[in-house]
């Protein structure tokens, strides 16, 4: 039984095929990461699986529904998070608030309500700063708990999407390059975070160019290039698979990248470790 | 207990309960207390539209079509077809909420100076409108509006205008602290920095546009129905081009996302075109100058400005203090 | 084609052709900077009343126009620097109420320099009326009509040919990597400014002999030529021409055959319908947000 069905997905930008006939599966409570080079439509794909962007073709099913064409606000409301490559932190409000947001869907009220301050929802709204507090910390920001969004580090505002996605109280959380920008020590403490993740019942979608981190934390790798499936299967098989070492190893290493942290260099180290 | 009344929101209240309480004593006669019913019928607009301006992030510049429809439907009603002023101006804030409804939908999916293009072009509609048909709304001339009555009893006289303004200017304020401070106030504020943001986590943002879009026009249309009673008189010029510009530049000279900005900034450009009388032919030149100068020099607007500075202030001062001990 | 429907395109282009030339100064202005200038429309006034008093103190149209539209560029010079340039990095609503602010003060400035009265400025070339194919056209429209060609040939070769064009173009693709080849980023925008109110000067100069003109002609003018770029989409060189051209048929072919009334609520109505299906005007880009 899988949580999240593709079926034949497409997407196009004026001809130009971005996503190209992709199906595969998600089983609930794994960490499903999806890697493959610059452009090879990772981040496209996450868009289509939240509703950001409409598929040219295919079908979206998620936990028994069917999501095609659905808006992003309908994909929450399914339990899909996610968080963002180009952070959209509301810059305009503390840091907490920001977690709070991320529990709209539980504490929204009728307009009356709200307009007239009824009793109950001066409760439920420190209710709501007491659990948005709560997984502030759960994801290590417990520093920050009375910070201006706009005031935070960068590798602080990434937590803080994890934090306000994890408000919506999510089924699959999909987190676009959570390791880009960190530093190694950040780096490192995010298998940890992924780990309490999936502790809570939630399946992860992980894109990343961090390739320890991806081997690392991953129980099912799907392969994307130009839009396509070029492999799938467990970190074993994929690091072995000849294609996707042919694709990786065929002039993708870029003279600037850092060994082991980006996917050329992370399969070339994959090679190396096997001889 | 205390720490509540120093909140913005209970001190605010407040404060501004206990300005509109004390102000008479300093309005000497009929003409100041014409200016402060003024202000406050501009403030309850101003209001309405920062929660959609200063908060959602929409800008409008045709709010004057909202508050010229609430002017001329209950000038129409009670004074052309004798309905109860009451009736009058709750079936024109229906009708006015239905038009918002119905036109916010396609606008509002625009975004920045398409939307200020379309909200302009709305409004100038309205005018036209109203202009054009003379039969019903007096032209270019205007018309004139029964006195407000309920049961009997008349609103008559600047002093007791300012008292029910006053009221319903707090109770204004008070609507929009609420809905500021609620999962739907965060939501808009969420959607004004980051639309996908705020999608993902499962808010309807074109819903919520269109609901702060009612709301402001609602705020905009009771107002100008209480202004063509209060008046006993509405011309076009309240609906015009310039007055929507008016209403905007009062919300962001007072200080965007920040409801008692939109209070000073309504009292601050109301007073200010009588002030500058004294200048007769240079008042425009002045006025336009003042818009500029204030814009440049405090793009955040008065009252977030003033505020900064404030906790600069507290701040070096508790420094200080930090310092010495 | 009946001589009215030809009569109404004649006076359709001619006042679509000035409604074109307000557009391009919004988007040259827009490209460099990012802002809409609200004051647009006063340097249509400004180029209008000018020559009206140069030519009244007596001085013949050559000098008087060059001299008029020199004074509505120095205006616009320094309302960039004086009011834009130092509100740089303000909101989009902050820049909007600066660039009204500014258009009120130069009404009012207009208003104490001339008077509030309307003023005749005479044609170029006489006024007798031409017969084309049953209309018939007045001299100055085929001014109009001409100039604002010449105008438009002239820009394109200007942003396709010169240095300075290809910077400014350059510019309002990308600021920061204009900035990183070496193109002063903010000499453009000044530039921006005095071109933009030498355009607007010019079609107010243009268009004075047929309508008269007034302290205030610019507030109708500048609305307009916002809605024709808008329009043909913000930004865009051909969709401001095609915008201006397109509002002044559909306005004067609606208000002649429509109702006269609402001729000038047509264009906004226009500008309400075309933006509900194509949220970025005719010509203009589709930017998706990249998340």
């Amino acid at each position: 039984m899988s949580l999240l069905s593709v079926e034949g997905l497409g997407k196009k930008f004026g001809g130009v095929s971005a996503v190209d006939d992709l199906s595969f599966d998600i089983r609930p409570g794994a960490v499903y990461s999806i890697i493959g080079p610059n452009g090879a439509g990772k981040t496209t794909l996450l868009n289509l699986l939240t509703g950001v962007y409409q598929p040219s073709s295919g079908r979206i099913v998620f936990d028994g529904h069917d999501m095609t064409g659905r808006a992003p606000y309908e994909y929450a409301r399914q339990g899909i998070a996610r968080t963002f490559q180009n952070l959209q932190v509301f810059f305009n409000m503390s840091a907490l608030e920001n977690v709070m947001v991320g529990r709209y869907l539980q504490e929204r009220s009728g307009l009356a309500r709200a307009l007239l301050r009824a009793p109950g929802l001066v409760r439920a709204e420190q209710a709501c700063r007491n659990e948005a507090a709560e997984l502030m910390r759960f994801v290590g920001l417990q520093d920050y708990l009375s910070a201006a969004s706009d005031a935070m580090p960068y590798g602080a505002l990434k937590r803080l999407e994890i934090a306000r996605a994890l408000a919506t109280r999510p089924k699959m959380m999909l987190l676009d390059e959570p390791a880009a920008g960190l530093n190694p020590t950040e780096a490192l403490e995010l298998d940890d975070l992924i780990g309490r993740l999936t502790g809570r019942g939630i399946t992860v979608v992980l894109v990343e160019h961090n390739m320890r981190l991806v081997m690392g934390v991953s129980d099912h790798i799907l392969v994307l290039d130009y839009g396509r499936k070029l492999a799938e299967g467990s970190a074993q098989a994929v690091r072995n698979d000849p294609k996707v070492i042919a694709a990786y190893l065929g002039g993708e290493v870029s003279p600037d990248s850092t060994y082991g942290e980006t996917v050329a260099g992370a399969v070339a180290q994959a090679v190396e470790m096997h001889r | 207990m205390l720490s509540r009344l120093a909140s913005p929101r209970t001190g605010g209240l407040l404060a501004l309960a206990i300005v509109i309480a004390l102000l008479p004593l300093a309005l000497a006669n009929k003409y100041f207390y014409d200016i402060a019913v003024l202000v406050g019928l501009n403030a309850i607009v101003c209001v309405g539209l920062n929660l959609l301006i200063g908060y959602a992030g929409q800008i409008s510049l045709g709010h004057a079509g909202f508050f010229g429809l609430g002017a001329y439907g209950s000038a129409i009603l009670a004074s052309r077809y004798g309905w109860p002023p009451l009736a009058a101006m709750l079936t024109t804030t229906l009708a006015v909420a239905a038009l918002a409804y119905l036109v916010g939908r396609p606008i509002l999916r625009l975004k920045g100076h398409y939307l200020a293009m379309a909200t302009l072009g709305m409004g100038i509609i309205v005018y036209m409108v109203i202009t054009t048909e003379d039969r019903f709304t007096g032209g270019p001339d205007g018309i004139a509006v029964v006195p407000f009555s309920i049961g009997g009893f008349v609103l008559q006289g600047e002093r007791i205008w300012y008292w029910v303004v006053g009221v319903l200017l707090l109770a204004a304020v008070w609507l929009a602290l609420n809905l500021i401070e609620s999962p739907t106030g965060r939501a808009l504020r969420a959607l004004h920095s980051s639309e996908v943001g705020a999608e993902v986590v499962g808010i309807n943002a074109a819903e919520h546009k269109l609901l702060v879009f009612v709301i402001s026009a609602v705020f905009a249309s009771v107002a100008g129905s209480l202004a063509a009673h209060y008046s006993g008189f509405v011309t076009p010029g309240k609906v015009a081009f310039l007055h929507s510009i008016e209403l905007v530049t009062m919300v962001v000279f007072g200080g965007m996302a920040s409801i008692f900005g939109a209070v000073v900034g309504a009292a601050a450009l109301t007073t200010l075109p009588q002030l500058l009388t004294v200048f007769e032919d240079y008042e425009m030149m002045v006025f336009g100058a003042v818009m500029m100068g204030t814009m440049i020099f405090l793009p955040r607007g008065v009252v977030p400005s003033m505020a900064r500075l404030f906790q600069t202030r507290r701040n070096a001062s508790s420094d200080d203090r930090a310092g010495s001990a | 084609m009946s001589a009215q429907f030809m009569q109404y395109l004649l006076t359709g282009l001619t006042v679509g052709a000035i409604y074109a030339l307000v557009a391009l100064g919004f988007s040259i202005i827009f490209n460099a900077s990012h802002v809409i200038n609200f004051a647009q429309g006063e340097f249509v006034m400004i180029g209008g009343m000018a020559s009206v008093s140069f030519t009244a103190a007596g001085l013949p149209y050559l000098l008087a126009i060059p001299l008029a539209i020199a004074a509505a560029a120095l205006v616009g010079l320094a309302l960039e620097k004086f009011a834009v340039e130092p509100a740089r990095g303000a909101s989009v609503v902050t820049l909007i109420i600066i660039t009204i602010g500014a258009s009120i003060f130069l009404r009012g400035l207009a208003m104490v320099i001339w008077d509030k009265r309307l003023h005749p400025l005479k044609p170029f070339t006489g006024d007798t009326p031409i017969a084309i194919a049953g209309a018939t056209i007045l001299p100055q429209s085929l001014w109009v009509l001409g100039v604002t060609l010449a105008i438009v040939l002239a820009l394109s070769w200007f942003f396709g040919r010169t240095l300075l064009g290809k910077a400014m173009l350059a510019t309002s693709h990308n600021r920061l990597a204009a900035q990183l080849v070496g193109i002063n980023v903010r000499r453009v925008l000044f530039l921006s400014f005095g071109l933009s109110a030498a355009l607007g000067a010019v079609a107010g100069i243009l268009i004075a002999p047929i309508t008269t003109t007034s302290y205030d002609v610019g507030v109708m003018l500048g609305l307009k030529g916002f809605a024709a770029a808008i329009l043909g989409g913000l930004g865009s060189g051909v969709g401001a021409v095609v915008g201006g051209l397109v509002l002044g048929i559909a306005e004067t072919m609606s208000a002649g055959y429509l109702s006269s009334a609402y001729k000038d609520a047509i264009a906004f109505v226009i500008i309400l319908a075309v933006l509900f299906f194509m949220p970025s005007g005719l010509f203009g880009k589709r930017d998706g947000e990249r998340v």
